[in-house]
């Protein structure tokens, strides 16, 4: 047992064989995403049939953007939590547990509420963005300002402030009568995402690359920023672009689908439990199984009351607690 | 007791009660134009909801904070608010909703709280059996059992009634304006049992505030007492949770706003302070909000930003020191 | 007298105080000392009801402590454990007064106001009176909460380490304090030590125990000797007769 994990050759293809079970599970989840929904369909039909029956029609316009949104939109949230945990130094935070998904909501509010005649999509996304990179150096700048973190008091002091965010949000909402419209915001599911109306997620997956790309990088500024100067990487341009990158694929997956709870949380800490403490070989890991967990949630989310749907955001919320409790109560010697 | 200094908490305490005081007979009176006795008897309920509120948040929420000695956990932090909520829904999902819904309403409330006794014992033993010690750890379980049993009632909510769900969600936001004055009767029972029960053990409250040693070490029955306690916090929340619905900070702000007020750790200042302090946010707020300003901005959110800002104050305090 | 038999306390597969019967006698002035995780501490917080036994009972003059109602046994028997940290902002005088809650249950009589101020008196703590108690240095704080102890006015007084963390001076302020109250008031002070020439210059019995039981008991005459230390402790230790007292010496060895 202990063999195995201290020798590198076999811990990695220990890595290999779990990114090929994980890139199997996602397939099989896409494919069953494909073939359940409202209108009962045969997937095996599309070869036969041609391109304008009813059967294709829906795949294209419907099942299919929604397969690749959930896909790219998991991925990309599971790698914007795991580089948040690096830049907080804290394995126990996520974009929607710290803020900014709080304070990406807040932007759509205020969008709607100034620009109230409609925007252009890549207006609302930069702006969605700006308010999610926002929530992030304020979530950030507290836990500067703060000498002394102990591991427990940062996802603590991220979970207040996403629930001050969330609170002002609903005041401004009260205000302006917009409150039903941010309870849709705030919870995120995929059944609206029709072809047209995801496209912003491949930014989305363009970003996660780049994340995935840099991740050693980041592994570095989890070491905090002497430890990162004293081997020469520029923490401050680092962290920038750390900031910009968790924002925009915030923005983008919020402004498509709304609030997606817990993925950055539960993928990487899941994955840590598999190939220990670093996350950059593993970050491949952390992208399959944020989409699985996405793909997961949303195709409990349409069988569990068919034909109604529940939104993955509350299944998410339900799996991701459980899961954070799990965490803190096995680890918990090492927290109190 | 030394009356000569403003600074004595007895003097503090009598100005909190002027102030309150104003707050009433301002709501009460404010903006009356005609038909004085259907105002009188349409605000006089509303009125009465409020003062049950601030009572059952106040005094549990410093019961709470005395027998877990800090200033930072709160019942509804530890997500008890939400568990009265989940114990509603499956309480329905059991037994039925067409039978239940013959009983009267009060007679299914004092079902409710006494699930939510038992629930609140069990969660208690639980979580202070010793192996858990850590505040910042306890805080952190609370709000996530909270959020899950959030998420959950929702989902049973949506389960049990798939085509309505859009017009309501499974736990409704706290409100001070749509107040449930249907079991106000229940809950002002509710109060005087918890009160009751409390007068028994208050002479213990100040001893047991000094840390269980001290406490047994002064012959108090540390372990019978502090469930005791545990229990009249449970009818508490309950009575709360039914009249305006889960709150996150609003216990959190009042009670330090009492101690902070008063400068004392005396439960004959703090208690009475802390409800003093709620029926001046509640009915001052209300007033304040509705005929002062003329808004229709919800108090609660109001309350919850505040205590929100407040809460992540005291944990930059704490870690400083 | 205080009597335990067949005590025992078991944390998991460790047992921390090993089936121990012993009884310590009605006055004077009782040390129990040993090396680090010996059961001292333990035992004394099983002995005052507030760790549970695992196994076995202790009689505080008759009285089974886990079926004594509290209040009874806490008239007859009080306990002062180490680190007393508390936020609370009490004032001194308000934390001593404490001590007369099992007489007078919270409201206070004029005796027991004769008792606060005789308290406060004893640990000369009149100047501090109106102090909060956080704003104390460690050995001030330690007087404080002594002095609640010694106005709770019982028979049997029982303290984990009084001596820790205060500098030399207010140590040896603290012992003189306890061997009065045992000389002049008659009382049983009980105390935890670690430091072995403090129990050897204040105590008339002293228990010495080793791996959860008492090895060794009697007075510092019997106990304060080189061949008891060494096996006690697992070290050389010379013992030197210094102005009729019996001093340990251990510090650097030839």
């Amino acid at each position: 047992m202990t063999d195995s994990i201290s020798s590198p050759q076999r811990a990695s293809r220990s890595g290999a064989l779990w990114l090929f079970l994980l890139l199997v599970l996602v397939v099989v989840l896409g494919l069953c995403s494909l073939n359940v929904g409202a209108s009962r369909m045969n997937l095996l039909n599309v070869l036969t049939a041609d391109p304008d029956d009813r059967v294709s029609k829906i795949l294209f316009a419907s099942r299919l953007p929604r397969t690749l949104a959930l896909i790219l939109a998991g991925a990309a949230l599971a790698v914007a939590g795991a580089i948040l945990q690096m830049m907080a130094r804290n394995r126990l935070v996520d974009t929607s547990t710290t803020g900014p998904m709080a304070a990406a909501a807040l932007g759509m509010l205020v969008v709607a509420i100034i620009l109230p005649n409609g925007v252009p999509l890549w207006a609302r996304f930069l702006l969605v963005s700006a308010f999610a990179a926002g929530g992030i150096l304020l979530f950030l700048g507290v836990l500067q300002r703060m000498p002394l973190r102990s591991a427990l008091i940062v996802p603590l002091v991220g979970l207040v402030m996403a629930g001050v965010i969330h609170a002002g949000g609903g005041l401004l909402a009260h205000h302006f009568d917009l409150s039903q419209s941010l309870r849709a915001w705030n919870s995120g599911d995929f059944s609206a995402v029709l072809r047209g109306r995801y496209e912003l997620l491949w930014v989305a997956a363009a970003l996660t690359v780049a994340a995935m790309l840099l991740a050693d990088r980041f592994t570095v500024i989890g070491m905090g920023r002497d430890f990162a100067t004293n081997i020469g990487v520029n923490y401050s341009l680092l962290m920038a672009i750390g900031v910009l990158l968790v924002a925009m694929i915030v923005g983008s997956v919020v402004v498509t689908a709304g609030v997606i709870p817990f993925i950055g949380l539960v993928a990487p800490n899941l994955v840590r439990l598999v190939v220990g403490d670093n996350l950059r070989r593993a970050i491949p890991m952390v992208a399959l199984l944020g989409a699985a967990l996405l793909l997961a949630a949303d195709l409990l989310g349409r069988l569990l009351i068919h034909p109604y749907e529940v939104p993955s955001s509350n299944l998410l919320s339900i799996a991701g607690c459980a899961v954070f409790l799990v965490v803190l109560l096995h680890g918990r010697a090492k927290w109190s | 007791m030394v009356l000569n200094s403003w600074r004595s908490p007895a003097l503090r305490v009598l100005l909190l009660t002027v102030l309150a005081l104003l707050c009433v007979v301002g709501f009460m009176t404010l903006n009356v134009q005609t038909d004085w006795a259907f105002i009188l008897e349409y605000r006089g309920s509303r009125l009465l909801a409020l003062l049950l509120t601030a009572c059952a948040i106040g005094i549990s929420t410093v019961l709470f904070q005395t027998i877990t000695h800090s200033r930072l956990l709160t019942p509804a932090l530890m997500g008890f608010d939400v568990l009265y909520v989940l114990v509603n829904t499956l309480v329905l999902l059991v037994w039925g909703g067409s039978e239940l819904a013959a009983w009267p309403p009060a007679l299914r409330f004092a079902l409710q709280v006494l699930v939510m006794v038992g629930l609140a014992l069990l969660l208690f033993r639980l979580l202070f059996s010793g192996s858990v010690r850590s505040l910042h750890l306890m805080i952190l379980l609370g709000m996530l059992a909270g959020m899950l049993f959030r998420e959950l009632s929702e989902l049973a909510a949506r389960v049990l009634d798939p085509s309505e769900f859009g017009i309501s969600t499974g736990v409704p936001q706290a409100s001070f304006r749509r107040i449930n004055t249907q079991l106000l009767g229940a809950a002002a029972a509710g109060l005087a049992v918890a009160g009751l029960l409390l007068l028994r053990w208050r002479r213990c409250l100040d001893v047991l505030s000094l840390g269980r040693d001290i406490a047994i070490n002064l012959g108090v029955a540390h372990g019978r007492v502090v469930l005791g306690i545990m229990a009249v916090v449970a009818i508490l929340v309950s009575v709360a949770t039914v009249l305006v619905g889960p709150t996150l900070f609003f216990g959190l702000l009042i009670a330090n706003l009492a101690y902070w007020f008063t400068g004392s750790q005396r439960h004959c200042w703090t208690l009475p302070a802390s409800v003093l302090a709620g029926i001046i946010c509640l009915v001052g707020g209300q007033l304040l909000l509705e005929h002062v300003l003329a808004s229709t901005l919800p108090l609660a959110l109001v309350i919850e930003l505040a205590g929100g800002l407040l809460f992540i104050a005291l944990l930059m305090r704490g870690v400083r020191q | 007298m205080i009597e335990t038999q067949g005590v025992s306390k078991r944390y998991g597969d460790a047992l921390v105080v090993d089936d121990v019967s012993l009884s310590i006698p009605k006055g004077g002035f009782t040390s129990i000392i040993g090396p680090n995780g010996a059961g001292k501490s333990t035992l004394l917080s099983m002995i005052s009801r507030l760790t549970p036994m695992s196994a076995g009972s202790v009689l505080v003059d008759g009285m089974d402590v886990t079926r004594t109602p509290g209040n009874v046994l806490a008239r007859r028997l009080s306990i002062l454990r180490q680190d007393n940290q508390t936020s609370l902002r009490l004032t001194v005088r308000d934390l001593v007064a404490f001590g007369r809650f099992p007489h007078s249950g919270g409201r206070l009589t004029a005796e027991d106001l004769r008792h606060v101020d005789e308290a406060m008196d004893y640990l000369r703590l009149n100047e501090y009176r109106d102090r909060p108690i956080d704003e104390l240095s460690g050995g001030q704080r330690q007087r404080a909460y002594v002095a609640m102890v010694m106005c709770q006015d019982t028979e049997y007084v029982l303290l984990d380490e009084p001596l820790n963390n205060i500098d030399m001076r207010f140590a040896v302020d603290m012992m003189q304090l306890l061997r009065r109250a045992a000389d002049e008031k008659g009382k049983t002070v009980v105390v935890v030590l670690h430091d072995i020439n403090f129990a050897s210059c204040y105590s008339d019995h002293i228990i010495a125990m080793r791996q959860g039981k008492p090895a060794y008991q009697g007075t510092p005459q019997q106990i304060i000797r080189d061949e008891v230390l060494r096996d006690l402790y697992q070290m050389d230790i010379r013992v030197h007769e210094v102005d009729g007292q019996r001093i340990c010496v251990y510090f650097r060895m030839a």
